[in-house]
Formats: C-alpha cells, structure tokens, sequence
C-alpha cells in the first residue's frame, strides 16, 4: 500500500531573528524522522512553493507573521477553505511573490495539493541575529506539537479525497 | 491655469520600491520623477576591508533575482585585477549559469509582472483565471532557468557555489545531459513565447534612444564584451567611468547614470538585441522576424518580445554549451592577489552592470564601485514618461495612470538593486 505522502515547509531567514521561526519548526519535524514525512526548508522563490507540494497528498506550510499582533501568536489556516489575510506575511523576498498570493495562484490554476494547512506565528524581532524571540519560539512549539498530532491523525487513518484538512 | 497630476505612490509588479510623479500644466509636461524610494543599502561601504574572494558573495545578495550578474562582474573584475583570465569549459558553465538567470528572470517579467499590464489585469493571479495555460507554462519554464542555477549554484537565489576564478564544484556530463531534454521543451515554448508577446497590444510609441550593451567578436553578448552603443561609444570596459557618469537627484535613492556631456542611454534586452542581432542564432533572429520585429525595436512596450527572443537565445546558447561540454580537470583557476585596480561588466538580465575595485597585495578592497542596469536606465525611464505623457494627453486620467506604470515596468526596474549606492547626501537648513 503507497504511503501517505507529507511535505512540511518551513519559511524564513535563519540569520533574521524570528523571521527564520518556520525553519525552526521545520527542523524540529524533521529531527523527528516521521515515516512519510518530507520537510522542505529554504525556498527563496515563492513560485517553488507550488513544486514543492506538487506530489504531496498534504502540506504544511509555516511562516512568521508580521501583522501587530501580540509576539508568539499563532494562526492556523485550512487553505483549501479559506484565504490568508494579505497583511500577516510579508514577502518571501521583494523580488518573489508572498505566501498568500502564491497560494491564491495555485488555487485559480488548480495546482493546491489535496490537503494544505498554513501556520502563522508572530514574530518580534527581525533584526540580523540567530536568536529566537522566548515566546515566539513556545508559539512554535504548541504548533510543533498540533502538526504531530495532525501528521499521527492523517498517516494512521490516511484519509484520501479533499475532505481530510 | 488647467493642470493634472498622475501620481502612482507604490509601484506595483516591480522587484522594490518605487514610485512616479507627473505633472501637467496647461497641457504640456511640466515635470516627471521616477523615484527609488528604498533606504540605501551602502554595499560598496561593507566591501571595503573584506577579502577580494569575498566580493561575489556578498555583491550576490544585492539582488535576488540577478545574483549570478554580481558574482560574474565581480569576479571578473577580481580575476582583471589579478591577471587571470578564465576560459575554456569555465568559461562555458559561468555563461550557462547566467543562461539559467536570463531565463528566470526575463519569464518571471514576461509571464507575471508584464503581460498582466497589456491584457488588462492587475496581476498574474487574475490574469491566471481567464489564461490558466499562458500561467502555467510561464511558471513551468521559469523553473528549469532556476533549476538551471540549483545545479550550477547550488540554490536558485543567490547561489553559493560560483567563485573568483571559476566554481567550487562542476557538474558531470550526465549532471547536464539530463537537462536537454528540458531544455529543448523550453525552446519550443520560448518560441511561443514571442509569438503569444507578438499578440499583444502595443501602444504607439518610439524614440531614438541610445542603446548600450556590450558586443563580443563571435557570441550574443553575456559574460564579455567591449561596451558599444549606436550612436559611437565602442570602449573596453575599463573606460566605463571615463564615459559614463552618475548624478545623484533629490527625489531617488538611486543616483542617475547618463553618457558624459551627453544624455539617458538605454542598456538591457533592446539595447543589446539592436547591438547584437546578428549574433543571435538563426532560430532566434526567425522567431523575432515573424514576430515583426525588425532588426531594431524603438517602442519600449515591445521589450516584452525582446526579452522573449533572449529567451530562445537563452534556451539554444544553454542547449549548445550542455552538448559541447567536457568537465574541467579542476573546479576553479587558482587566483593569487595583486595590488591593482580592476573593472568587470557583464549583461545582467536588465542590462550593463559594471563593478570596479581596488585590491591591495594582500588581496584586502579598498575600493568598490557598482553601477546596476537599473541606476542607468533611471533617466531614460522619466525622458520616456515624458514624450509618452505628452503624446498621450487625451487619455483618461485612469488610463493615463495604467500606460505611465507600464511605462516603468517595461524596463523590468529592478530598485533593489539600484539603490544599492554609498553616497547619501543629507541636508539641513
């Protein structure tokens, strides 16, 4: 039987502060070696966002989010049912497009995987630096923990169609 | 007194931050300012006092679309300095490399940022709703220009692996092969390409603008070439700063290039296509005839055909360099430092950049100096916003506004880049 396929995206600059918080996700899921698991870090170009789930049966993505908000705040977004607000993440880069348009790009050319959740978590400070910000990085941990228990919920009842976000 | 005014405050579809006033007073162009309104980034600053192997890493972050034009004139400049010159199969990945960026860069403009303006859409995203295929095949051949710069850089931005005297680690024959297959797909689509920008709708609108671009001996100019124009500048590349100066504005970050004693000049695809027509291949110079192009383009809102012929050329050059391509015994020429002076220009996607340095024996900068495509198309940019605001009085304000921002856009302005600048002139009365 084929595996249920799951791609994790981690989004930012490691070297900005908590702008690299999705890479810290993505490398704390990683470390966790999850059978059918595949995590992707680094995408500088916001159109390789669309390859990058082209063969996964679901995705996460995650991103820092700039909107005002308290730091460490989190957002969760079912992609496939709603858009994201066009004010929480900036751009991958000014030269590339942000993950919110990418998404709405994907949705007109019907190129969305079958499943794609969208995790937000405020960050606090961009400045140039490894450090994360204390409460951005427990904003990622409980995502941490929630897209373990969704990846354990999804490769053990792997659930097939559009209705498994 | 009847005066209008055609304010865009935030470019859209531009790589930066920008924004264009004009004013109209009595029916005639009172005044026009493109402006760059990015902080500066004082890049030429931070190179002072790093090593000289340095430069094309931290010259590549300067623009996330074109960082392989940093690190190839840097590394040329370096490489003029110290005496080495490098050639043979090197030679060849570093033009194939840039093959990779011209593709990305010119059909992200095309498919994404430029075509929207003349069907009337206001992004790609809406544009993808009525023309899904034109969409995806854009972003399907946009992706093997970056995967083209993943194999030879090591990533699509800002690539690590391009070094002063060569690369850190080549690719084998097979590494390349596999990329032919894409490649002749990406020509066939290239070549629709300039026939689906053929089928635009261009306004009227030319002028007798000064094209420069370099121009090689034998090849469609990328990595080298005597700087040229078609109204008689013909210089080797250091001679640049004797013939080109750059004014800074009040109202742009990014200072202003301009021929001496002269006027604007316009580098990128036009210039160098009217420079270097019969250097293209057959299959390029066909496709830019039957899309009714002449051998010149004068209208800047056909530089979206021009960029799709530099596509195709793009396309077969990379097809032409996989074939022929034997792995060097050794990634990169040793580059020993020597106390000079050196220049370095090379065709970046929006046209001429040229870097100048002066190392010392330890090979330590003490000087640097970068002038980006964008710097020197600034002036051109608003003398056209002029002629064309002024031609096109009649039109609406709303429709004025749309033309003048596709005005800007035809250049594919690249304001990160331009703004890269050290000197900041700071009043106080």
């Amino acid at each position: 039987m084929e595996e249920y396929s799951i791609t994790v995206v981690g989004i930012g600059n490691a070297y900005r502060s908590d702008d690299g918080i999705g890479l810290y996700v993505a490398k704390q899921i990683e470390s966790l070696a999850l059978s059918g698991v595949r995590v992707v870090e680094g995408i500088g170009d916001g159109f390789a966002l669309i390859d990058a789930w082209a063969d996964s049966d679901h995705t996460f993505v995650i991103d820092c989010a700039s909107s005002g908000a308290p730091p460490g705040t989190t957002y969760h977004f079912d992609a496939l049912c709603e858009s994201i607000p066009s004010n929480l993440f900036s751009g991958l880069s000014t030269h590339s497009i942000s993950v919110n348009e990418v998404i709405e790009l994907a949705r007109v050319l019907e190129r969305l995987p079958r499943g794609l959740i969208v995790y937000g978590i405020e960050g606090k400070s961009f400045s140039a630096g490894i450090d994360l910000t204390p409460e951005v990085r427990q904003g990622a941990n409980k995502i941490i923990e929630r897209i373990v228990v969704d990846i354990d919920s999804l490769t053990r009842h792997k659930v097939t169609g559009g209705d498994n976000a | 007194m009847k005066s209008r005014t055609i304010k865009v405050d935030y470019l859209a579809r531009v790589e930066g931050e920008g924004k264009l006033y004009v004013k109209i007073k009595d029916n005639a162009v009172d005044n026009v300012r493109f402006s760059v309104f990015e902080p500066p980034r004082f890049f030429e600053a931070l190179l002072r006092g790093r090593k000289f192997t340095e430069a094309p890493d931290i010259t590549s972050r300067i623009c996330g679309i074109c960082p392989v034009a940093y690190q190839m004139s840097s590394s040329q400049a370096m490489e003029s300095v110290c005496g080495v010159t490098v050639s043979g199969p090197l030679r060849d990945l570093r033009r194939l490399i840039y093959c990779g960026e011209w593709i990305e860069s010119h059909v992200l403009h095309i498919y994404m940022l430029h075509a929207p303006d003349f069907l009337g859409y206001e992004d790609a995203i809406t544009m993808a709703k009525d023309h899904p295929d034109v969409v995806n095949q854009g972003l399907k051949l946009k992706k093997i220009g970056n995967d083209l710069m993943v194999l030879l850089g090591g990533r699509e931005i800002h690539p690590v692996n391009p070094r002063v005297g060569g690369f850190y680690k080549v690719p084998t024959k097979e590494d390349l092969t596999r990329f032919v297959e894409p490649l002749q797909w990406a020509l066939e689509a290239s070549l629709e390409t300039v026939r689906f920008a053929s089928t635009l709708p261009f306004p009227e609108f030319e002028r007798d603008y000064e094209f420069v671009s370099l121009r090689h001996p034998d090849e469609y100019p990328i990595t080298e070439g005597r700087i040229v124009s078609n109204k008689g500048i013909d210089i080797s590349t250091d001679q640049f700063l004797d013939t080109f100066e750059e004014i800074h504005v009040p109202h742009s970050t990014s200072l202003q290039a301009k021929v001496k004693e002269r006027a604007d000049y316009l580098a990128g695809p036009m210039a160098r296509y009217c420079n270097n027509f019969d250097r293209l291949p057959k299959v390029a110079q066909k496709a830019a005839k039957e899309a009714g192009l002449s051998e010149v383009c004068t209208n800047p809102f056909k530089s979206i055909i021009v960029r799709s012929v530099e596509t195709v050329f793009a396309c077969h050059e990379a097809l032409r360099i996989i074939k022929g391509y034997k792995a060097p015994d050794k990634p990169y020429i040793e580059v020993p430092p020597k106390a000079g002076v050196g220049h370095g220009c090379t065709e970046a996607p929006r046209g001429l950049l040229y870097h100048r340095y002066e190392i010392d024996d330890a090979g330590i900068i003490k000087d640097a100096r970068i002038i980006p495509p964008t710097s020197q198309n600034q002036k051109a940019m608003e003398v056209d916003l002029r002629q064309f605001v002024q031609k096109n009085l009649d039109l609406t304000d709303e429709k004025l506004t749309w033309q003048c921002e596709q005005v800007i856009r035809n250049y594919d302005p690249c304001m990160s880049c331009s703004c890269h600048f050290l000197k900041l002139d700071i009043q106080r009365d």
